[in-house]
């Protein structure tokens, strides 16, 4: 027992410690990073948010869904709409008129955020109803086509949306403090939800429904929870990606955006928190870096023109390439913890209180 | 709506609906027997309209030569999306299948934006299939006739290879059971192999077809298209081949006839295909001539 | 002895009434009626093939019976989808053991003691706000550990389930269906592949079982030497139909049971039957039993 605690409270020194390291990082960064990696920065942390949310409705509970682009666009719409004061909303609206009652509703940034994340959670259970009872491929193509169908409603509800023109002039809201906030409390809400007993339902859901329902598991409710909970992730990247690059408009919301995210989620590892962080820094990083391919160089007289697409290109090729050599990604299912950087001393067992007469894991040392 | 009005966007229909249907079948044969979502279909179907407009514009072929090099070009292109993004996976979790094929749709449509670019380029239309015949106040456009017989014609030339030759055999065998098929000493990879060809030479063919009513060719043509012939593979019952058809033909009446009846919904027109996906999936998830499968317990 | 085996246990807590079960064309279940005495062990047996698996999916609510009613302790199970037929404390296990591979055992333990969790998912995201699930979260897992310490496998709790050996993953599958404190157990085939030495434990651990858990159990089995050696009560299936039902003494002497299993060579091999222990030598079974051993 005493062994328990130790490790627990050297691991609780280490987070507060890992947490202090990246306060130090965020302190640090505006005043010595250009604007463009700090715009780098700030979409790892939104495109872990994504990840993790995407994570939670594919790897954990085992839903294959192609519309987490639709949950973003909702988030972002609703962010921005919210945001944007209604003298800029008059002067955007030039192919018809704004819609009377959105022209006065005007909320702060915070809680545009919040609305952001429950107009996408309130979608997300909405086409969890009908479409959850499938299984499978066809759940991808249904929500695949429920992302598409929320497209073209954008462009075409031009009094709610602005249609194609889309939403500019949003105010910059999301700094590093705040994306990288919203990951904090994004991930302990992971770990909270994944190490609890509700996350091993979440995973037996995935791994054996049948076995699910056997153990008095309501396997569509958990699923509809679970889609809903992620859907929430999907509207609040959205809305943070919205306030970031300061403009939207519905093609941003194409099925491009969904295979990026999946990407992330298939690199680190269906399953696994870890993985969708480390997903992030890996894939975002990259897709910036492979702008090299798309953009002109000139060396010396030499003028080299880019090759718009070649990005894509490269990037298709090493989602093949994952899926056929590895497919369990970066880190499968397991996840980091701390106990990697120390050697196992006694082997312990996750359980906060083991019976007085059991001494078999002192003596094992 | 006049009679003559009606009938054109009947003939209309039938010219969209047989070119979903084709598409639909190469995505029916391939699930029906590998339970996979062959998400590159589209793009080659994409890749099938690429290859006339090559032949024609720069290599100045004839176009019938064209079409025909075109299929081949698609065909082999199929057998290769087959080879190396999909064979590797037979015995992969069915999902790993489903993120290689949206990777390799991805791969292909952003291939074709860096060696075609993505601007949109007019095609070679051959004068005797585009030329309109009046009769009794109907223009009739000889492609648009064409293309519904076409594809009747090959469906029956399918229906005919999958029940009455030994390679159909094969496949439907492979559709109840690839393990035990291949104990039988099926060459399995040869028959999947052939699907995936019989497939590919459909869709490219209905590229074609596309590219001429449209008229025009782009990277990311086959996106849609290929999606909304996989709802019509649902609807008509996916691994049915005339089940294909018939969705295919169904889902072409929706989107010309909604129109039709009800201008202002033209903006909305992609939406309907998903619409009805999600109806179909409710009312009866097997499509109209599919079977259902129950698992195991 | 034990309080199940008074009286007022033995008045049937399952009541299966007339129950018939078509796929198609196909009678699965024919007009099938079948009482369980509360706190007994009853064997469900019959060739391959009988049906006995598919009553089993018709009482957990897998199957939707075509006609006819469960009843579980004047409770309707008919209709219930299966995680109600689970609250309701009717438990189970399959005959192709279907763990949560991926997950731990004591992981797998806890999966079954969910279903009677009371605290919610977002309570246990702020424990500090809802001190009574935290704790009752905690419960949960030293409960699972104190089954499988019942159970022998608590050394095995953070193995993964996939990787142990098979006999250890039947008692979990048990201990799993158990976390669900059911009142009622169905096991499907629990000494399939167990050599005579296991199946010899398993006689003792399913009594066990039953008198420590207070259950009463259903099993399906086609190792002879169990079934005689644990039922208190056997009923026959053949082909959907209820052909014998009667306590393990009745059965052996049922020459339709006989039949049933050996098919037309009835007569010969029944009078060979008869030299045998009780009208049954374990050699009659063999072929059933290697048939499945190799599934």
């Amino acid at each position: 027992m005493n062994e328990d605690m130790n490790r627990k409270t050297r691991n609780f020194i280490l987070n507060c410690l890992a947490l202090a390291a990246l306060v130090a990082f965020l302190l640090w960064a505006p005043g010595n990073l250009d604007r463009y990696k700090l715009r780098i920065i700030n979409l790892i942390a939104i495109n872990a948010i994504l990840g993790l949310s995407l994570n939670l409705i594919y790897g954990m509970t085992g839903m294959f869904s192609l519309g987490h682009a639709g949950f973003m666009a909702i988030g972002a719409y609703v962010s921005s709409l919210l945001i944007l004061t209604a003298e800029q909303k008059t002067s955007m609206w030039i192919l018809e008129p704004i819609a009377p009652w959105l022209l006065n509703l005007h909320a702060p940034f915070l809680v545009s955020l919040i609305a952001a994340g429950l107009a996408a959670a309130f979608f997300g259970w909405l086409i969890a109803l009908p479409v959850l009872r499938l299984g499978g491929d066809y759940l991808g193509i249904a929500t695949l086509g429920f992302a598409e169908i929320l497209r073209i409603l954008i462009v075409n509800l031009t009094p709610l949306t602005n249609g194609s023109l889309g939403l500019k002039g949003i105010p910059a809201h999301t700094d590093i403090w705040m994306s990288y906030g919203c990951l904090v409390a994004v991930l302990i809400f992971m770990i909270r939800l994944m190490n609890g007993n509700f996350g091993n339902v979440l995973r037996a859901v995935r791994d054996d429904e049948i076995a699910a329902r056997t153990m008095g598991i309501d396997t569509f409710r958990t699923r509809v929870l679970a889609f809903t909970i992620g859907s929430f992730g999907g509207g609040l990247g959205g809305a943070l990606m919205g306030n970031l690059i300061t403009a939207i408009d519905p093609k941003m919301f194409m099925i491009a955006q969904t295979y990026s995210l999946l990407m992330i989620v298939v690199v680190g590892g269906l399953g696994s928190i870890t993985g969708s962080v480390i997903g992030s820094v890996l894939i975002t990083t990259m897709l910036e870096w492979l702008r090299i391919v798309e953009d002109p160089i000139t060396i010396g007289s030499l003028h080299i023109p880019g090759i718009p697409g070649m990005r894509m290109v490269i990037f298709s090729m090493l989602l093949i390439a994952v899926i056929i050599f590895r497919r369990e990604g970066i880190m499968g299912t397991r996840e980091f913890s701390w106990d990697w950087f120390f050697p196992k001393k006694t082997k312990q067992r996750p359980i906060s209180e083991r019976p007085v007469s059991d001494t078999k894991g002192a003596d094992a040392g | 709506m006049s009679l003559n009005m009606f009938i054109q966007h009947f003939i209309n229909a039938l010219g969209l609906g047989s070119l979903y249907g084709l598409i639909a079948i190469g995505y029916t044969m391939v699930y029906g027997i590998l339970r996979l979502i062959n998400f590159a279909h589209g793009d080659i179907f994409m890749l099938g309209a690429y290859f006339v407009y090559f032949a024609t514009i720069h290599f100045k072929l004839p176009w019938g030569v064209g079409v025909v090099l075109a299929i081949a070009g698609a065909t082999l292109c199929g057998l290769l999306v087959d080879r190396i993004a999909y064979r590797p996976l037979r015995s992969a979790p069915r999902i790993s299948a489903l993120i290689s094929a949206i990777g390799v749709s991805f791969f292909l449509e952003n291939l074709a934006t860096v060696v075609f670019t993505g601007m949109p380029r007019a095609v070679v239309q051959p004068p005797w299939l585009m030329h309109p015949i009046p009769v009794r106040g109907i223009r009739l456009i000889p492609l648009g006739l064409m293309v519904p017989v076409i594809s009747f014609l090959l469906v029956a030339g399918l229906l005919w290879i999958v029940y009455r030759t030994k390679p159909g055999l094969g496949m439907r065998a492979i559709s109840f059971d690839i393990e035990t098929t291949r104990l039988m000493g099926v060459s399995v990879d040869k028959i999947i192999a052939l699907t995936f060809a019989l497939g590919s030479a459909l869709a490219a063919l209905a590229g074609i077809m596309w590219a001429l009513r449209y008229p025009r060719v782009e990277p990311f043509m086959g996106v849609f298209p290929g999606v909304k012939a996989f709802i019509a593979a649902v609807f008509g019952g996916v691994g049915s081949i005339p089940g294909a058809m018939i969705g295919g033909l169904a889902l072409g009446f929706v989107e010309i006839m909604s129109i039709a009846f009800f201008p202002t919904l033209s903006g909305y027109k992609d939406a309907f295909a998903f619409v009805l996906l999600i109806v179909i999936l409710l009312v009866r998830p097997t499509g109209l001539m599919g079977e259902k499968l129950e698992e195991k317990i | 002895m034990n309080a199940s085996h008074s009286a007022e246990a033995r008045k049937p807590v399952l009541r299966i009434r007339e129950l018939t079960l078509r796929f198609g064309g196909l009678i699965a279940v024919n007009n099938l009626s079948i009482d369980v005495a509360g706190g007994s062990i009853v064997g469900l047996i019959g060739p391959n093939g009988a049906g006995k698996t598919t009553v089993f999916n018709v009482i957990t609510g897998f199957y939707r019976p075509s006609e006819g009613s469960v009843e579980f302790m004047g409770q309707q199970l008919t209709g219930l989808p299966p995680h109600r037929v689970c609250m309701a404390g009717v438990s189970r296990t399959f005959q192709n053991i279907r763990l949560f591979q991926n997950e731990t055992v004591l992981q797998n333990v806890m999966i079954g003691s969910y279903v009677r969790q009371r605290g919610t998912w977002w309570q246990n995201l702020v424990p500090f706000l809802f001190p009574a699930a935290a704790r009752e979260e905690r419960e949960i897992r030293d409960d699972a550990m104190k089954l499988l310490e019942r159970l022998g496998l608590a050394e095995q709790a953070d193995a993964r389930a996939s990787s142990l050996p098979y006999g250890a993953q039947r008692r979990l599958e048990i201990a799993r269906a158990l976390a669900t404190r059911p009142k009622f157990l169905l096991l499907d085939e629990p000494a399939a592949g167990m050599n005579p030495q296991e199946s010899e434990e398993l006689l003792n651990f399913i009594r066990r079982l039953r008198d420590e858990f207070a259950l009463t159990i259903l099993l399906i089995e086609h190792d002879m030497k169990v079934v005689m050696g644990v039922c208190e009560h056997i009923q026959v299936m053949d082909r959907g139909l209820l052909i014998a039902d009667g306590s393990p003494e009745e059965i052996r002497a049922n020459p339709r049971v006989i039949e049933a299993y050996l098919g037309q060579s009835a007569p010969e091999a029944g009078d060979e039957a008869g030299n045998g222990v009780g009208g049954f030598k374990a050699g009659d079974f063999k072929k059933e039993e290697i048939a499945h051993a190799g599934h």
